[in-house]
């Protein structure tokens, strides 16, 4: 157990390292993702409580973009110089690989977040950054990426790359998006925990499947 | 031989249920005739669950045994279940513009349909990504596991909200006599039509597997 969690800390923090040292990815996502709240100003011009009706929902548009963006490129890196036969090769189980590379990009995600949610704030002029809204899109985010991560590793291995991981990601997550979007609405139209429970349950259901199944059928994904 | 006894049984049980369904059983007294369509819509309805569970199963028998013949199997039975989900959606939609008004609403069980159905539709687009077999098995299964078990999630996910769809009525004594032997012919009838689909289906899969062999070692031999 304790050998697991240092080879997924190391993974994870291999990434991130990795990822500060270029900035690649980081920058153009998160410029993506104000873009996405750009063309969302100009695609919807409306009043305040329009604004306010809509802005879980393009938070979570510009999530979802943003992080088929980041997916994308969990595993692209590892296919360069045979990275992910290097990784393989590791005396850890597969199940630590996939816990890594959960955590990297979730830390990824966080940062997105970060900026993505007081951003929106600031533009619409929407109570956004509120602690509820951030509990629900921080457990949101971890379905959203145990998810994402699998189908990542799936779609390098495929020749269509980037074109196959929206396709599946999409489909599969729209529960996460239906239940963080009714229930960040619920509470800026004023809601309490009470009314919201419901679609938190079902955010932490989703967490638990999809992050143990695809635990336990990451081997046969990268298997070769 | 199991291809012909299902066509058979297949063909006499279609025409028992269009009779039943045409003739025998009686209108529905508030929506009429465009009622008749839910004895064709539920079982449809049905087995789409059904050949998508088939496929959930047998992607977790071959990603534990590697055996292709369990692809074939789940590959053929998603294949079909397609096919049934657009039957749902369109028998649903022409059932719903006269009573409803509309085609279409994002209702509870109208949305999980829909997204069940574009999880399957991904599922052989990604296949069709995949040159190499093995490969094309094992992500295959891959998807059919993730797939089914995210239908029941939209399912209840919305339905927190209120839903339009007619409850079933089947297993609380809602239905007519008559109409309740209609259904469950139309259902058993749809169930001997998917598995003479499946045999097809399964047949065409394992004789492309075959020549795709063959082609190989004759490509071997030449060289």
């Amino acid at each position: 157990m304790k050998t697991f969690w240092k080879a997924a800390f190391a993974i994870a923090k291999k990434d991130i390292l990795l990822e500060l040292r270029s900035k690649e990815i980081i920058s153009s996502v998160l410029l993506f993702a104000v873009l996405t709240l750009v063309i969302f100003h100009f695609a919807f011009t409306a009043d305040h409580e329009t604004m306010t009706q809509i802005a879980p929902g393009m938070l979570w548009v510009a999530f979802s973009f943003s992080g088929i963006l980041s997916l994308n490129r969990a595993f692209i890196p590892e296919k360069e110089d045979n990275c992910m036969e290097g990784l393989l090769s590791c005396p850890v189980g597969r199940e630590a690989i996939y816990m890594g590379k959960c955590l990297g990009s979730f830390i990824f995600m966080l940062i997105v977040e970060a900026v993505v949610i007081p951003v929106c704030a600031m533009l619409f002029n929407v109570d956004v950054f509120n602690p509820m809204i951030i509990f629900i899109t921080l457990l949101a985010t971890i379905g959203f990426v145990s998810v994402g991560i699998i189908f990542s590793a799936l779609s390098v291995n495929t020749r269509a790359r980037e074109m196959v991981l929206p396709i599946l990601f999409l489909p599969i997550i729209v529960p996460i998006i239906i239940c963080a979007v009714s229930s960040s609405s619920a509470i800026l139209a004023g809601g309490t925990f009470e009314d919201i429970k419901q679609f938190l349950l079902i955010i932490v259901a989703f967490d638990v499947i999809f992050f143990t199944v695809p635990l336990m059928i990451f081997k046969y994904v990268v298997e070769e | 031989m199991r291809t012909k006894i299902a066509l058979a049984l297949g063909g006499v049980l279609m025409v028992v249920a269009l009779v039943m369904v045409f003739i025998v059983v009686p209108t529905e007294a508030t929506m009429g005739n465009i009622q008749r369509i839910f004895y064709f819509h539920v079982p449809v309805a049905w087995n789409a669950f059904f050949s998508f569970g088939v496929t959930f199963g047998f992607s977790i028998a071959y990603l534990k045994t590697r055996n292709p013949k369990y692809d074939f199997i789940a590959e053929s039975s998603a294949r079909i279940g397609i096919v049934f989900t657009t039957l749902i959606l369109l028998t649903g939609m022409i059932w719903a513009k006269p009573i409803w008004g509309v085609w279409w609403t994002w209702d509870a069980r109208l949305t999980s349909s829909f997204v069940m159905w574009l999880v399957y539709i991904a599922y052989f687009i990604v296949r069709s990504f995949i040159t190499e077999e093995e490969r094309r098995y094992r992500f295959g299964s891959i998807i059919g596991i993730l797939g089914f078990l995210s239908v029941p999630i939209v399912a209840i996910s919305i339905q927190l909200a209120p839903t339009t769809h007619p409850k079933a009525m089947i297993f609380n004594d809602g239905l007519h006599g008559t109409m309740l032997a209609t259904l469950l012919i139309s259902i058993f009838a749809m169930f001997v039509v998917y598995f003479l689909f499946v045999f097809l289906q399964y047949d065409n899969c394992k004789d492309a597997y075959e020549i795709a062999q063959l082609k190989k070692k004759l490509l071997k031999e030449s060289e």
